[in-house]
């Protein structure tokens, strides 16, 4: 793998950003090619990447880099454009504080506690995994409970394996992944349990990882019990109800030393907090404007910290605007502010960015609440429909819209709706 | 040799007494089943220092708390354990509690409890804003405290072993008999023998069988049971001092507490058992707990729930504190010791130290007695300019391992070196872990400075001693070509 460390830091950058993950690697391409003459990239891990270098399978950039790659590969590619535009990347470093008027104090082993002044700052830390504790699952607390992303860490980073037995509650894209990694690896995988009607990852992991593996996934189903003092030795599985309420006559005891957790993904926003910049309680990340710019101006945010992506190519794309709106501010050329507001309405969870301009073209990207499962219909306003043929949770959709569309919108807010078709009417 | 007095248990009580001993010329060990110490209820529990009023003078647990109340603040400053005299409100939501908070009150001045004060409603919520409409009154008593329990317990050993206390851990008594000349002999499961002239039951959960092993088995410990949940920071400050539903005759009920660490936790539940090693926390506790202190405090949910655990109190069959000398020549008892034993954990120390002077031993004071111990140094608790300069110093300082509650390497070394042995060692010295994400990042980074500062390999680290193990070499899996592909299927 390819680092830069930067032999001294500035005193001050046109744009910082935090965070070497996709978003990141992609924001500080963009900013240099709009037009910033100083980028520096910070990351906490010894090589930038973020979670790609673990994601050791394929299946990413078909959209980003039209070829489908590796997600190491998938950073190197990123990296490698980012160093050809001489951006400084400091890794093994960490942002313990950003102010409003861009201050950034960051720490590093090789040059200490040192502060540097941004132009533009974009957001780009990602997101975390849900732990057990999050959803509260009962029972005792012996080691062998972990999130499935620090099992890849472990297994694909370090070489080392979490057990002989695994169960995996969550059917979130990386435990899919897991259970194939781990199936490959020798270790037993009992099954995948998710406490949803459906599959909470993307259509093609549930074939490829495990359909192709002969693992099952038993929906409606969730972990109600972990039993061992020191090391898990059992866990106990129930169906739920339609109210997700486990039926503990029908539970049943898995015989494991392992129980990986793939629950659910949480924008990792303690620096935004910090921050004081205004945050959508749907997507748990801050609120954006079509410049991916947040409410505190000249701090931009992009990929995961802003809503859980399902694809790095999202990410990549998103964060490129990101960057090169950083830049616009910085050589004094932005974007006009947005006019149209963008509303979740019928069946849809979240929108980013939450408000458009009518002056150039944008992708909305949302996930629905409830799967449609053929036929559907996105509606945004009066000014554009589109049929798609199904809507799942676990799947970002989008919608582009071009200016020309809202030539004759005059109003300031439009709705955007999810629906079945056959429904409408 | 023959130890002068040998402690069974590592709880807080045990290293309690271990450094209250170390001030003298003695021959000291203490023995924890363990890997390390503080691994039982001491871990789990509240981590509250009470005011000094809660408990009966008809009982051995009042004096002892109140006595023990006032040595935390001298024992923080030695150690450094965090700790925090923040006071606690005891609530009354109806008019027929008025009466307990008045005995209450009355109880802690007999005892000479200074500051009690009866508030009402709106005096409270002037004080504490987010609390509930339906509280008509409390008790404010200033002298509660909260302090981070495993921390403690950890210092104190650290302390008594500096002063030339043994601490072994890792060994579970398994037989003790003592001969003519009065010399106790401790029998390990690890088979490990020692001798000892004196020996202090501090065993917690397992002092009723310590006790018949001695053949002084004359009452019986039970666990009761209570589940704890911590919350995200996001609610920190939403109270600034613990709060207390009133109590009913059997328990002090499910509090708020701002820990010292500014993480907002509640509990505890009290459910009795008889399984001495069920920890397990349940949806019931759960559903118990946050319709309780949704009555107190409006604000708090489940959704900001972080991490939960549970301990486990050991009830006496006397239901009081068992202290003192039994029929047993040189064996004396430390058991039953309940809430609020936390608090009176230092009193019931010194009172040991005094029945081991009435029996004969020796105490001659050692002119090398060190109490203070060097306060680890909290990187994200200093301002910029202290931060600049250590980092400058000593460049792990500047090297982040947890990044929620911001420690660096030089702290997680620090943890290691000072007897972190195991993951938990080293969350309950330097925090690693103990945040939002629960050690999602730190956690292999702390594996790998363990592996790296006490020569081990990584399949060696464990999460807390025992087999607890966390990762296993490839090669000590199965071949992928044999497994069996034995599935679960649901049974039908």
């Amino acid at each position: 793998m390819i680092t830069t460390q930067p032999r001294q830091i500035a005193s001050a950058y046109d744009v910082v950003i935090v965070g070497a993950g996709p978003a990141g690697l992609a924001a500080a391409l963009g900013a240099r090619e709009q037009g910033a003459e100083s980028v520096l990239i910070v990351d906490r891990e010894r090589e930038a990447g973020g979670i790609l270098l673990q994601c050791i399978h394929s299946g990413f950039g078909l959209q980003y880099f039209k070829e489908e790659v590796t997600g190491p590969e998938y950073a190197e590619r990123s990296l490698e454009a980012a160093i050809e535009h001489d951006v400084d990347i400091l890794t093994d470093a960490f942002v313990m504080d950003l102010t409003e008027d861009r201050r950034l104090v960051l720490m590093s082993p090789e040059h200490g506690v040192v502060i540097v002044r941004a132009g533009a700052v974009v957001l780009a830390m990602g997101a975390r995994e849900r732990t057990r504790g999050a959803i509260q699952i009962p029972g005792t607390r012996p080691a062998g409970v972990l999130t499935a992303g620090l099992a890849q860490k472990m297994v694909n980073l370090h070489g080392y394996l979490p057990g002989r037995r695994a169960v995996i509650l969550g059917s979130g894209d990386i435990g899919l992944i897991m259970a194939r990694r781990l199936t490959l690896e020798g270790v037993e995988v009992a099954g995948v349990f998710e406490i949803m009607p459906y599959a909470n990852g993307l259509g093609r992991n549930i074939v490829q990882c495990l359909q192709d593996y002969d693992i099952p996934l038993h929906l409606s189903t969730t972990v109600i019990d972990i039993h061992g003092h020191d090391r898990v030795e059992r866990v106990t599985v129930a169906p739920v109800d339609e109210e997700l309420t486990p039926d503990a006559s029908r539970a049943w005891d898995i015989p494991c030393d392992t129980l990986l957790l793939s629950v659910g993904l949480i924008p990792e926003n303690e620096l935004s907090r910090t921050l004081g910049v205004r945050m959508d309680p749907l997507t748990n990340g801050p609120m954006v404007t079509s410049a991916m710019e947040t409410s505190v101006p000249g701090v931009f945010a992009a990929g995961n910290v802003v809503h859980i992506n399902d694809l790095a190519d999202w990410v990549s794309e998103e964060a490129l605007i990101a960057g090169r709106s950083a830049a616009r501010r910085v050589t004094g050329n932005p974007h006009p502010a947005d006019n149209i507001r963008v509303i979740p309405g019928e069946n849809v969870g979240a929108v980013v960015p939450q408000s458009v301009s009518s002056d150039r073209p944008h992708r909305i990207s949302f996930r629905v609440n409830r799967p449609i499962l053929e036929d559907a219909v996105i509606k945004l306003g009066d000014v554009r429909r589109r049929r798609v043929r199904a809507l799942a949770p676990a799947e970002m959709a989008t919608i582009n819209i071009a200016p020309r569309l809202l030539e004759s919108f005059h109003g300031d807010a439009l709705r955007l709706d999810a629906f079945a078709a056959a429904e409408e009417g | 040799m023959r130890y002068d007095v040998a402690i069974i248990g590592g709880g807080v009580v045990g290293c309690a007494i271990a450094r209250a001993l170390s001030r003298y010329e003695l021959e000291v060990i203490l023995i924890e089943r363990e890997r390390e110490v503080g691994f039982g209820t001491s871990k789990a529990n509240s981590g509250i220092i009470h005011a000094g009023a809660h408990a009966k003078p008809t009982e051995l647990k009042g004096p002892l708390e109140w006595a023990g109340n006032q040595a935390w603040g001298p024992l923080h400053e030695e150690l450094g354990f965090g700790f925090k005299r923040v006071g606690e409100l005891i609530v009354a939501v109806e008019e027929e509690q008025l009466d307990t908070l008045e005995k209450l009150r009355q109880q802690g001045v007999d005892r000479g409890v200074p500051g009690l004060e009866l508030w009402d409603g709106e005096q409270v919520r002037a004080e504490e804003p987010n609390v509930s409409e339906d509280i008509i009154a409390a008790l404010w008593a200033p002298t509660a405290g909260v302090v981070n329990p495993y921390e403690a317990t950890l210092l104190l050993a650290e302390s008594a072993a500096r002063n030339g206390v043994t601490i072994t851990t890792d060994r579970t008594v398994t037989a003790l008999s003592s001969d003519d000349e009065g010399t106790w002999r401790i029998d390990t499961e690890e088979g490990v023998a020692y001798h000892s002239r004196f020996v202090i039951n501090a065993a917690g959960l397992h002092s009723d069988e310590v006790a018949a092993l001695a053949g002084v088995g004359d009452f019986t410990i039970k666990p009761r049971k209570g589940e704890e949940y911590l919350l995200d920071k996001r609610l920190s400050g939403i109270v600034s001092r613990i709060i207390f539903p009133c109590p009913t005759p059997t328990t002090k009920g499910i509090l708020v507490i701002p820990t010292v660490d500014g993480t907002i936790m509640v509990g505890p539940t009290a459910e009795d058992l008889d399984d001495k090693t069920d920890t397990s926390t349940s949806e019931a506790g759960a559903e118990q707990i946050f319709r309780s202190v949704q009555r107190l405090v409006p604000g708090i949910s489940r959704k900001d729930v972080i991490a939960e655990f549970a301990g486990l109190r050991s009830i006496s069959s006397t239901n009081d504190f068992i202290i003192g000398p039994t029929a047993a020549r040189g064996f004396i008892n430390a058991a039953g010791i309940q809430s609020p034993g936390l608090t009176a954990s230092p009193a019931i120390a010194e009172q040991i130290v005094g029945f081991l002077d009435d029996e004969g031993l020796k105490l001659r004071e050692r002119d090398d007695y060190e109490p203070t111990l060097p306060h680890p140094a909290r990187f994200a608790q200093q301002p910029l300019d202290e931060q600049i300069r250590l980092a400058a110093a000593d460049p792990r300082f500047a090297h982040l391992v947890c990044r929620c509650e911001h420690v660096t390497e030089a702290e997680v070394v620090e943890a290691i070196h000072r007897g972190a042995h195991t993951l938990d060692g080293v969350k309950f010295r330097a925090r690693c872990g103990m945040g939002r994400c629960q050690g999602g990042f730190c956690t292999w980074r702390v594996i790998e400075l363990l592996a790296r500062e006490l020569d081990l390999d990584v399949t060696e680290v464990t999460k807390c001693g025992g087999d607890s193990w966390i990762a296993l070499e490839r090669e000590d899996v199965a071949d992928p070509t044999e497994v069996a592909s034995v599935r679960e299927e649901v049974p039908t």
